[in-house]
């Protein structure tokens, strides 16, 4: 099933012709309605008139997130607060919130996207969707709320948390569709297992999993728990939420929503534009957003883009799960080192689940990682030479994915901080 | 003749092994026997005690990771040469130990746990030179 076929599968060019119209219509627009960027174009000595299709995007500035804060709360917006029906924020770790703003049509756009997100995981009217992403300030969950109303699926808003509940209603409703971070799916599936609820209470068919990395490996481990199929949907809130791009069914990259959402691949210490299929820098220009279009916003999600028709029938550029964040990415002794492949050793390995907690230190200038990984009574051997050889095995086994050496510590089943959304994965120590 | 040994994953931590022992004392559960191997970050406690089951339950259920393995043990009086009598016997029917443990009692004997990959060898060869070995009943509370 396909929401929109005209957009989804439209011809390449075509698509790029509308993208260059829309590009450069959005281009006079903040032109003329938000001061930084008249400036920043005018120091680069472009004008609206020089940005007439899609060939002309890469002469046009990056913005960054410290763009947002700078401009915090309302500075990048085009419209008046009246035309501003939504106010959405990101929790700032670092200083400030990022702020994003909506119109009504916005809200549509969105809402649309999302229909065709769900859409590709084969949602429809006949299914009961239970949305445990966080309802609030985090687009989570209104933008799954807005998307499956659209597909006219009856929506439970639930939000995250409260698992007892979530089960409950999962069983008494008979929730056909999950959505949520693929953290809290694992655990919502490890709790459908402690509480010894009925398999067959369980009228789950499919999952929509996004807001946090993952891996195959927990994506197998959450189909098993769950008996479901489980689908990556991706997005951020500086470009509108969830619904940027989705796993159709063939599950061989997310489609991107293109017509909404221009994307490109740079080299993230360059800024210049990679061809398809090279791993770089996701950047988006979300040409048609009204309240808060952004010119060629640095995500620093790094992926790769691949543009040849899917076997669904879909025309639009796939994007890979995303190898980690620029921001997220650690670098101890020289390594670039991702938390995500922490998770795809853990999970490869039969014995170990995919809780774990990396601690980075410095002690004499010199970094140690250390990993904590919960013991399972599974694999729980009351032999100390057995435990030690296991905790040999998993150090070994980081140490060849991430080519720096590690200290692997077990620690007792349920230490590690569970979430109910976000997953925490990484303690770094050396910046305090 | 065979004995349920409960052994549980402990962090080096300071109060880990009192938040334990309080469990067990607030359900009432006795300890026959005790001991704690320990490596650099953690320890595994290996015990018998008056109520297997219930132990293993109420631990489980506050988060331990609690495993259950078969020992025998043994009882040795409490002098020179018996305890290497009766090692002596294993050892001449090839039977391996994996680890053991043992305490003396005020009665002048001595009570000796161990574990073994093959118990019911070792039962045998033990009961065959009339070496006395502690039956499930005289530890386990009903």
């Amino acid at each position: 099933m396909i929401w929109n076929r005209q957009y989804e599968c439209m011809e390449r060019e075509e698509l790029r012709k509308i993208q260059g119209e829309r590009l450069s219509a959005m281009v006079s627009r903040v032109w003329n309605t938000v001061p930084f960027y008249r400036q920043r174009l005018q120091e680069l000595g472009i004008e609206p008139g020089d940005i007439r299709s899609m060939d002309d995007l890469p002469k046009l500035p990056f913005t960054t997130k410290q763009d947002l804060r700078d401009n915090y709360p309302f500075g990048l917006f085009t419209v008046p607060q009246e035309g501003i029906v939504r106010l959405h924020a990101s929790s700032g770790t670092t200083g400030k919130p990022t702020v994003v703003g909506y119109t009504k049509n916005d809200i549509a756009m969105w809402s649309e996207v999302v229909a065709r997100s769900l859409t590709m995981a084969g949602v429809t009217q006949s299914d009961i969707i239970q949305v445990a992403y966080g309802y609030g300030l985090f687009t989570g969950g209104l933008g799954l709320h807005y998307g499956a109303e659209t597909v006219g699926a009856s929506v439970i808003p639930i939000s995250g948390g409260n698992t007892k509940k979530q089960l409950q209603l999962m069983e008494d409703f008979g929730s056909t569709v999950l959505a949520c971070t693929p953290s809290y799916a694992a655990f919502l599936g490890e709790a459908i297992i402690e509480e010894k609820i009925q398999k067959e209470n369980i009228k789950l068919k499919a999952g929509i999993f996004g807001a946090e990395p993952w891996t195959e490996g927990m994506r197998t481990e959450i189909e098993r728990l769950l008996g479901i199929k489980a689908y990556d949907i991706y997005g951020l809130s500086e470009i509108i939420g969830p619904g940027v791009s989705m796993e159709c069914r063939c599950q061989t990259g997310m489609h991107i929503f293109e017509d909404h959402f221009i994307p490109e691949i740079i080299n993230p210490d360059t800024g210049e534009v990679l061809p398809y299929g090279e791993l770089g820098e996701l950047v988006f220009t979300p040409a048609t957003k009204e309240a808060m279009p952004l010119i060629r916003y640095r995500t620093r999600d790094l992926t790769r883009l691949h543009a040849e028709r899917c076997q669904c029938g879909r025309t639009l550029v796939r994007m890979e799960k995303c190898v980690g964040r620029t921001d997220d990415m650690l670098i101890i002794r020289g390594v670039n080192v991702f938390p995500s492949q922490v998770e795809a050793v853990l999970l490869e390995m039969s014995e170990t689940r995919p809780h774990y907690l990396l601690t980075v230190e410095r002690r004499h200038n010199l970094d140690s990682l250390e990993i904590q990984v919960e013991v399972d009574e599974s694999f729980f051997s009351d032999e100390v030479k057995e435990l030690e050889g296991l905790r040999n095995k998993i150090q070994s086994a980081i140490g060849s994915m991430l080519g720096i050496s590690s200290t692997v510590r077990l620690v007792e089943p349920g230490t590690i901080e569970r979430s109910m959304g976000k997953a925490k994965r990484v303690i770094d120590n050396r910046t305090r | 003749m065979i004995i349920r040994q409960l052994s549980v994953f402990l962090e080096n931590r300071t109060g880990r092994l009192t938040e334990l022992t309080g469990i067990l004392s607030e359900n009432g559960i006795n300890i026959s026997a005790f001991s704690i191997a320990d490596s650099t970050d953690f320890g595994i406690l290996r015990m018998i005690v008056g109520k297997p089951e219930l132990a293993e339950h109420v631990l489980r259920q506050k988060g331990f990771a609690v495993k259950v393995t078969d020992v025998i043990c043994l009882i040795v009086p409490d002098k020179p040469g018996s305890l290497h009598h009766a090692l002596g016997i294993l050892s001449e029917n090839d039977i391996a130990i994996d680890y053991m443990y043992a305490f003396s009692s005020a009665e002048g004997r001595a009570t000796v746990v161990i574990r073994t990959a093959v118990p019911q060898a070792a039962i045998r060869v033990l009961s065959q030179h009339r070496l006395e070995l502690v039956q499930a009943g005289d530890i386990y509370q009903i």
